[in-house]
């Protein structure tokens, strides 16, 4: 038997295995969705896999019933945890009109629900850091005991929104809790073509922050780290810059072939990290997940995948002319 | 009835909402403890504290990013540009997150903020200092652009901005906020966006209008009186999304229309209020629709000479009005 270390963290059996169960549901998500990109279903994927870890060890770590986050496009397991569904994103995949994200008007991967307080997101990369600073400063107005927490892939580091914001932030000593997801490469470019320091958490320095990266394929280091980062902003202590690297296990998204810019061997090696195989691994030798209750589990995610797909795809498209709604407050 | 600057309507609204509404903050360069480069906020940073009125790091997209998040928070945010040439550096922010995220959202997300800006020349501002930036945002639904031309309706359009639940644009003319004075009622009133106001009303020719123009309008209407010629003057107010049936009623009512901007005439936003007249109007028209406008440079110079050819000012504006009642 492996050591216990989710005790430690102050996670209970349950709690680690909800953990790993929401990793599971975005994996099987995003696979159903490149299924039915390539199936000529839907136009568009972008992809959460390799990055699960980060996503939900980040997610569980913060206040799910109040915190506020401001996810990147990659960032199916936060939804997931912060309350999205499975029917939820696949409305999104077919661009159906009860998407909670957009009703359809956004692709795949640009996620919003207010009840969930997840910011609405956008295309254009990074913009989101200055919001969640704001959302911060806001709390930090109103005495508010709680974060914000928001993502980016390291391509985006480099953006001056990401300056901006997270100065700002220093500045005021807001709580917000910045996680860089490192997966390697900004669609084609490797990371030393992105960063001129080693480290996208050596950036912290300049803004007046704890900088720390972590591995990102380990939900538990991940979960120690937003928890940390939790803990001091709610304390009035500021704001965290934390990395977690990981690897982007597909391509960038269904238009891109990655072929062209790395070697199918980093991609099979980074694959052996994979964290689904290895928290899987992990709860199994701390005598958490035994064999049969994994496949029980993959059957009620596949279950509900396939519910999810059968729901979205028989569901109505807005009207055309629904395009005119929403522009102003009616 | 109080007789106030334009820029003391700034003042006064921004203040009353504050302590109308504790959601009401201020955030830009310089708005705290200073009161702004011009002003705007003075006295403010004492009454409602610091992070009630919040000087930023210089980082115009913060400013708007941060705004736009506490915006969606709940938040009234009252972002300040120091100068609306500053903007720039925001533009992503406004253009691609403010203007966007109750559509995008399919309604389930708004953005109540607003964002001041000094704008316009003859100030010796130069290039930097002086411009109309207007256009760049006027084709972008979603927002909402306000340029107010007197201290009345300063006071009224800013309480509306504020208390509007999508994102505003507020340009004030930096060069009327000392020149201009004019009566403004103590009581708590708003006046809508998306309604143009008649200045002047007329029967020869129609002036359409905005901001510190519409006082050079209404100077050279005076002026032309004494020769027979009645000038009807619209001020447009909010110059996005525009108000097609005064623009409309106001063409028609003359058949003769000058359309005047201090921004660089190609691209400007009257050329769609020329548009607007041209697709509703053409039988009511006795003259062709005429432009004035800065000239297609960059922006205006620093040099007095140069400054003073760019601008339009009230000669100009005498003569044009006096070739069109002439057509």
């Amino acid at each position: 038997m492996s050591k216990n270390r989710h005790e430690g963290l102050g996670l209970t059996d349950e709690q680690v295995l909800d953990m790993f169960k929401t990793m599971l549901l975005a994996r099987k998500i995003d696979e159903r969705m490149w299924l039915l990109n390539r199936a000529g279903k839907i136009p568009f994927v972008i992809s959460c896999q390799g990055q699960e870890a980060a996503q939900v060890g980040a997610s569980f770590a913060l206040d799910r019933e109040q915190d506020y986050v401001a996810p990147y496009y990659r960032d199916m397991g936060v939804v997931l945890a912060f309350g999205m569904t499975a029917k939820d994103l696949m409305l999104s995949g077919f661009a159906k009109n009860e998407d909670p994200n957009s009703g359809g008007r956004q692709m795949p991967g640009h996620f919003g629900q207010k009840k969930n307080r997840i910011l609405t997101g956008s295309s254009p990369v990074t913009t989101q850091v200055p919001h969640a600073v704001g959302v911060a400063l806001a709390a930090k107005m109103e005495k508010k005991d709680i974060v914000s927490f928001v993502t980016l892939g390291e391509g985006s580091s480099n953006q001056g929104d990401f300056h901006e914001g997270l100065n700002f932030a220093g500045v005021h000593k807001l709580p917000v809790i910045t996680m860089v997801e490192n997966n390697k490469y900004a669609i084609s470019v490797p990371i030393e073509r992105q960063l001129a320091c080693e480290k996208v958490s050596d950036r912290a320095q300049g803004y007046g922050m704890p900088g720390v990266t972590v591995d990102g394929n380990d939900p538990l280091a991940v979960y120690e780290a937003v928890k940390e980062a939790r803990d001091r902003a709610v304390k009035g202590d500021g704001p965290t810059l934390i990395e977690a690297v990981s690897y982007r296990l597909t391509a960038h998204s269904s238009d891109d072939d990655d072929r062209q810019y790395r070697e199918s061997e980093e991609v099979e090696e980074a694959k052996k990290k994979d964290s689904i195989i290895t928290f899987a691994s992990y709860l199994k030798e701390v005598g958490i997940l035994t064999d049969e209750v994994e496949k029980e589990i993959n059957g009620e995610i596949g279950n509900l995948v396939n519910e999810a797909t059968d729901y979205a795809e028989n569901a109505p498209y807005a009207d055309p002319e629904d395009a005119l709604k929403f522009v102003y407050e009616a | 009835m109080p007789v106030m600057s334009y820029i003391q309507a700034v003042t006064t609204a921004l203040k009353e909402e504050m302590q109308r509404d504790e959601k009401v903050f201020v955030l830009g360069e310089d708005v705290g403890k200073k009161g702004g480069v011009f002003r705007a906020t003075d006295g403010l940073y004492d009454e409602f504290g610091e992070y009630r009125v919040l000087d930023t790091p210089l980082a115009e997209s913060a400013i708007a990013g941060v705004g736009i998040g506490a915006a969606m928070y709940g938040m009234r945010p009252v972002a300040e540009m120091q100068f609306a040439d500053f903007i720039m550096p925001a533009v992503n922010q406004i253009i691609s997150e403010a203007s966007r995220i109750r559509y995008r959202s399919n309604n389930d997300w708004n953005c109540p903020i607003t964002i001041r800006a000094p704008y316009g020349g003859g100030v010796h501002g130069a290039l930097y200092h002086s411009q109309s930036v207007e256009a760049v945002f006027a084709n972008q639904p979603g927002l909402k652009i306000v340029m107010p031309s007197t201290p009345y309706d300063v006071k009224g359009l800013l309480k509306a901005s504020i208390r509007d639940n999508d994102p505003v644009l507020f340009f004030e003319h930096k060069r009327a906020y000392r020149l201009l004075k004019g009566d403004v009622p103590e009581d708590d009133y708003v006046l809508p966006i998306g309604k143009a106001d008649v200045k002047r009303e007329g029967s020869d020719i129609t002036i359409i209008t905005y901001g510190l123009c519409v006082h050079f309008a209404l100077q050279a209407a005076e002026k032309l009186a004494e020769e027979g010629i009645d000038a009807h003057i619209l001020d447009l107010r909010t110059i996005y999304p525009l108000d097609e049936e005064s623009i409309i009623e106001a063409a028609k009512k003359t058949g003769k229309v000058l359309l005047i901007t201090e921004d660089n005439k190609e691209g400007s936003i009257i050329g769609e209020v020329a548009a607007i007249i041209a697709e509703n109007c053409l039988f009511d028209l006795d003259a062709p629709i005429q432009r004035l406008a800065g000239p297609n440079i960059p922006s205006m110079p620093y040099a007095p000479t140069m400054e003073k050819y760019f601008m339009v000012n009230p000669d100009k504006v005498e003569k044009a009005m006096r070739e069109l009642a002439e057509f």
